[in-house]
């Protein structure tokens, strides 16, 4: 056991410090956040640099042009973009981390050929399409129908939460191919060119008073039938594929978040019970990194840990509770969301952390449940 | 990087559980510490891990197995040492009562100035019965008679004494936090109420799951603590060791509370082994450093601090 990286991985450190001090100098300012077009092109320009600078897909494959890179330059990679405080994923979120690697695993080479170079170029803006108003937690229940038409599933529905909407090329969709099977066996997973006829889509907006989701309404979509990842009615089974990924590696950006946030709240921080308040959320954060860690040495050793099932858990309340701690050190400088540093806005986004991706609740029902081996509640 | 347990790790771990389930099962542990106890962990190597060659991370797996089977005995002071030690720092608030006094052969002693000295017992307290009634019936504890005693000066850096210590005793309390969550899920599988398992109810399995999660992180903070001492350019020592003991002791005393919970009224009793974790681990957070000096530490590493 050791934190030690190899010299390969420091080599890499090196190299991508020095392009990242290069290229974060000539960086534009970050657009508001309800300029979409603006952050689409912002985000977008940063992946395309990333990938000309050979950044892109690290743990991509090389003949879709990923780097095939060991998962350790990945940690160097989230380390070093954190500490240069570099864009992250940004709009490229559903794309990179959870359509992309879906694809990865689950799609044919035609597919992965048609979208992963794309994706890591920043050419394609992908959103997703999951959640239903009447299909949160319980998310197998979902109602959006595809009904097969010859080379075309016609598909009609309704989508909410939907990140990216607003922007993205495709939509990552859940609908419901076969009503009569039990619930969880009749979904199918599809890719959505978000410019076919009968979508429509409208900006939702959030406590933070800007769009960041979007309503999706589709009304008899003709979606082909090669747009379908994973069998017919097997979608369930990629889902959850897609929702591994959640769970590994794509929440890791919050947490490159919260690490740089925390550093920018210490300085305000000066009562002494506030000061062990920090420690606690930096003790927990650099817990969270170090889990991130060894599931990611788990991982590259092919062995199953349980960290993947903690770590949403807990940062997503870490989060929570360094929010609640800047709240209460800024006193009256909070009643401005734009005043004092990111910290207000940054405490009305964390609302959310416990909430989306698999509430707090589904969480630990699926720790408890498949990791601890607790019988299921009766439902 | 290979930050998870080695084969020869998992080698180890598994080596020092089958000793303590076989040669330390509960009715033996509920006996408390002696010389025996001493004797077999110090002829498996417990305690010379270091001289053998063996590396931080692994005297943290070592522990924290000691920790699951909440062995009795001032372990950590014993580590490092031939002969069976106890210790305590002079300087702090209440450090006339100490832990095994007047069942060991050495005691280390730290003065005010951070000087370490090596006592006899007899010099610290007269030979005679530990106080009546002590919060772990396993750690009996002697008052001592005078605050400081002049011995033979130990050639020993405190920072060393005390880290070290420190991340021990947070291996301990990981190894704890893991098996009081092991013991909360077996009774939850086990205990019906309203005609099934109480650990299918969500109020109940949600305190389960928690549990895990403290238990998680407090071990791969130890981990990572324990790895820096191995190897210093890999981290902070000081934010290292002060997550690690923060983590692992809160760890240690919420999931001793969360089990009791879970365990209903049985948990509050003497024969359900729940109390006896819960005890420990309160007072192994007043050894190495509590969890508010090491979140001063950790502070004190943190931009705006004026330490």
């Amino acid at each position: 056991m050791d934190l030690r990286f190899s010299d390969d991985d420091e080599a890499f450190r090196a190299d991508l410090r020095a392009w990242l001090k290069t290229a974060l100098a000539d960086l534009a300012p970050q657009p508001p956040r309800d300029d979409w077009d603006a952050r689409r092109v912002w985000d977008t320009d940063w992946q395309r640099r990333l990938f000309d600078a050979g950044y892109a897909g690290l743990n991509w494959p090389k003949e879709y042009g990923g780097q095939a890179a060991p998962p350790s330059q990945q940690l160097v990679f989230l380390e070093e973009t954190t500490r240069a405080r570099a864009p992250y994923v940004g709009v490229n979120f559903v794309g990179l981390l959870h359509a992309g690697p879906t694809i990865v695993a689950e799609g044919t080479p035609e597919q992965k050929a048609a979208h992963l170079p794309k994706i890591l170029r920043g050419e394609e803006v992908w959103c997703q399409g999951f959640s239903e108003p009447g299909s949160g937690s319980d998310l197998a229940s979902l109602r959006t129908r595809a009904v097969r038409d010859g080379d075309h599933y016609v598909v009609t529905g309704q989508k909410i939460w939907c990140s990216y909407g607003q922007i993205g090329d495709f939509g990552e969709l859940l609908v419901r191919t076969d009503p009569e099977a039990p619930k969880h066996k009749g979904i199918t997973w599809l890719m959505l060119p978000m410019d076919l006829p009968g979508i429509e889509v409208r900006p939702l907006k959030t406590v933070l008073g800007s769009s960041e989701f979007a309503e999706l309404f589709l009304d008899e979509v003709r979606v082909p039938v090669e747009c379908r990842v994973g069998e017919e009615n097997d979608g369930w089974r990629v889902t959850n594929v897609t929702l591994s990924f959640e769970r590994g590696t794509a929440f890791v950006s919050d947490l490159v978040d919260a690490t740089r946030l925390v550093e920018d709240l210490a300085p305000y921080v000066t009562d002494p019970a506030h000061r062990r308040e920090l420690s606690h959320i930096v003790a927990e954060l650099d817990a969270v990194w170090a889990l991130t860690k060894r599931n990611v040495t788990q991982s590259a050793r092919g062995v199953a840990g349980r960290g993947p099932y903690m770590i949403k858990l807990a940062y997503s309340e870490v989060c929570q509770k360094m929010g609640e701690l800047a709240l209460r050190v800024l006193e009256r400088d909070i009643l401005t969301v734009d005043g004092e540093g990111p910290f207000v806005e940054e405490r009305l986004r964390s609302l959310a952390f416990t909430i989306a991706a698999g509430t707090s609740q589904i969480q630990r029902n699926i720790l408890g449940e498949r990791v601890l081996g607790l019988p299921r509640e009766p439902r | 990087m290979n930050f998870d347990l080695t084969d020869d790790q998992l080698a180890l771990r598994d080596g020092i559980r089958a000793l303590v389930e076989g040669r330390f099962p509960m009715d033996r542990v509920r006996d408390g510490f002696d010389r025996s106890v001493h004797a077999e962990l110090a002829d498996a190597g417990v305690f010379s891990l270091r001289a053998d060659g063996f590396s931080w991370a692994d005297a943290a797996v070592v522990f924290e197995e000691l920790g699951r089977g909440l062995v009795p005995g001032p372990l950590v002071w014993c580590f490092g040492r031939d002969r069976i030690t106890s210790g305590y720092d002079a300087s702090l608030a209440g450090s006339d009562l100490v832990e095994f006094l007047g069942l060991v052969d050495d005691v280390v002693v730290i003065d005010p100035r951070r000087a370490l000295a090596l006592v006899h017992p007899a010099d610290v307290v007269a030979a005679g019965e530990p106080e009546g009634w002590p919060l772990d019936p396993l750690t009996p504890v002697w008052r001592t008679e005078k605050q400081v005693i002049a011995g033979e000066p130990l050639d020993l850096p405190f920072a060393d004494v005390w880290d070290q210590g420190a991340l021990l005793t947070a291996a301990y309390c990981v190894g704890m936090a893991d098996r009081l969550t092991e013991m909360a899920v077996a009774y939850a599988q086990e205990r019906q109420q309203f005609d099934r398992p109480i650990g299918s109810f969500q109020a109940v399995k949600h305190i389960c799951a928690d549990m895990a999660v403290r238990a998680e992180l407090a071990r791969v903070a130890t981990h990572a603590a324990a790895c820096v001492l191995d190897d210093p350019a890999t981290g902070s020592r000081a934010r290292a060791l002060a997550g690690a003991k923060v983590l692992a002791g809160e760890a240690a005393i919420l999931n001793g509370r969360s089990a009791t919970q879970v365990y209903g009224g049985m948990g509050f009793t003497w024969e359900v082994d729940v109390h006896l974790f819960l005890k420990r681990a309160w007072v192994l957070e007043t050894q190495f450093g509590g969890s508010d000096h090491h979140a001063d530490a950790l502070a004190s590493t943190m931009p705006g601090s004026h330490a």
